[in-house]
């Protein structure tokens, strides 16, 4: 056995450190008297350091948030409701567009309506994205362009408050149609998981309301327009917490400058 | 914790690396492990004993091969893709060359070198994630050596006596 043949089987293996033990003399010393085939086995080796340098560090990284077991066991089970979550909230938001487009043929609705209409729409896309778990946001938050892109999108400044003061954290964004352009969603997370997002699209110029409460089960959304641009805080139905996000962002829109984190 | 739930946990890390070295591209690469992750959670009743992580690699490896048929493709009916294309990664020179010439690899090979020299498989190991016979991987991974060799050197491919 010893003495058999060496196999190109076995300078792969040898190279690969899984050479049985009793056919390493073997390998070595016809190693030894074919300079070319050993010149072939230490450049195997050297590829196989090479991608070892190249790669090996990212096993040594932190887990991505999302990658942690805990949050992936929570995913597990909202993946099939994707498709529909996506479909429907199209629909919704173009709904409430099409609200909006209709001060083009009837009798202009005013703010407080289309603040009324937002807010259903807004708070079934937030009803869906927030189970939406696997991909709840397009851009995250720690990516620099998420505020810029979706600024750019809707066509005005989109701003994230820090609402670290109500124990959430940013998670990112993600833009949703709407037949009055695009509509920004930026969303935030609690420690105990729960969700809020700020929803945020253009409104026609003038327009103007005060703030509006909606509640469907367990959720509430406040929707009030404001210097063209319309916003919906939904989340928990908790009142009081959510009146208070909403003076944080209408505060961070009277605030110049507030968005550069 | 079912068995699966705690085995997954330590082999996150790996499944990371692997998926990397596959993609390139980092946000592509945790995103198949996420996917791993989910689909084994939801399998985790096929799982009967036997090697975890193997099983773990078999999914991801599916999972990559339907993604780059384009069939896994996502839905972005409600979502409008950012135009901006992601900054490129920096890289010194000799990780863009080994990660180019593995980029030039057909996929079974690039798969089998990485499984054997990245992750320290072993030739059954590999050969039982890739649902191959054990020569499969062999012939796959001398073609993938002797291909690397060629690109790396600079050398045009050429006919060669292997095996």
């Amino acid at each position: 056995m010893a003495d058999s043949p060496v196999t190109e089987e076995e300078l792969h293996a040898y190279a690969d450190g899984a050479l049985p033990a009793d056919r390493v003399a073997a390998v070595e010393s016809y190693l030894a008297a074919s300079p070319l085939e050993a010149a072939r086995v230490a450049q195997w080796r050297a590829q196989a350091s090479a991608i070892r340098a190249r790669f090996g560090a990212v096993a040594e990284e932190p887990i991505p948030e999302r990658l942690q077991l805990d949050n992936v066991v929570l995913r597990a089970s909202g993946l099939r409701r994707k498709i529909a979550a996506a479909a429907a909230v199209a629909l919704i938001i173009g709904a409430a567009g099409g609200w909006f487009a209709r001060d083009y043929f009837a009798a202009p609705p005013t703010g407080n309506q289309m603040a009324r209409v937002l807010a259903e729409a807004a708070l079934e896309a937030h009803r869906l994205y927030i189970n939406e778990v696997r991909h709840p946001i397009e851009v995250r938050a720690d990516e620099a362009h998420l505020l810029p892109w979706l600024s750019r999108r809707v066509g005005s400044a989109v701003r994230a408050p820090d609402l670290a003061s109500e124990g959430l954290k940013l998670l990112g964004g993600r833009l949703l149609p709407g037949s009055r352009g695009p509509a920004a969603l930026i969303m935030y997370e609690g420690a105990g998981g729960e969700r809020i997002t700020i929803t945020c699209v253009r409104a026609a110029s003038n327009d103007q309301s005060n703030f509006k409460w909606r509640q469907s089960g367990d959720v509430g959304a406040l929707a009030w327009i404001e210097s063209g641009l319309a916003f919906v805080v939904a989340g928990p139905a908790e009142r009081d917490k959510l009146d208070r996000i909403a003076r944080r962002v209408y505060a961070v829109y009277e605030t110049p400058q507030s968005d550069r984190r | 914790m079912s068995t699966v739930r705690r085995g997954l946990e330590p082999l996150i890390p790996a499944l990371r690396r692997f998926a990397r070295a596959l993609s390139r591209d980092a946000e592509t690469a945790d995103d198949l492990v996420q996917d791993t992750l989910v689909r084994a959670l939801r399998a985790e009743h096929l799982f009967h004993g036997g090697e975890l992580r193997t099983w773990l690699f078999t999914i991801l490896l599916n999972l990559d091969r339907n993604r780059r048929r384009g069939l896994s493709r996502r839905p972005h009916l409600a979502v409008v893709e950012d135009v901006d294309p992601p900054a490129a990664p920096t890289s010194d020179g000799t990780g863009r060359d080994i990660q180019r010439g593995l980029a030039m690899l057909p996929a079974e090979q690039r798969e089998v070198l990485l499984l054997v020299t990245l992750e320290g498989m072993s030739y059954r190991e590999a050969a039982d994630v890739q649902g191959v016979p054990i020569g499969t991987v062999m012939s796959r991974l001398s073609r993938a050596r002797s291909a690397l060799r060629e690109h790396i050197d600079g050398e045009r491919p050429q006919l060669r006596n292997v095996l």
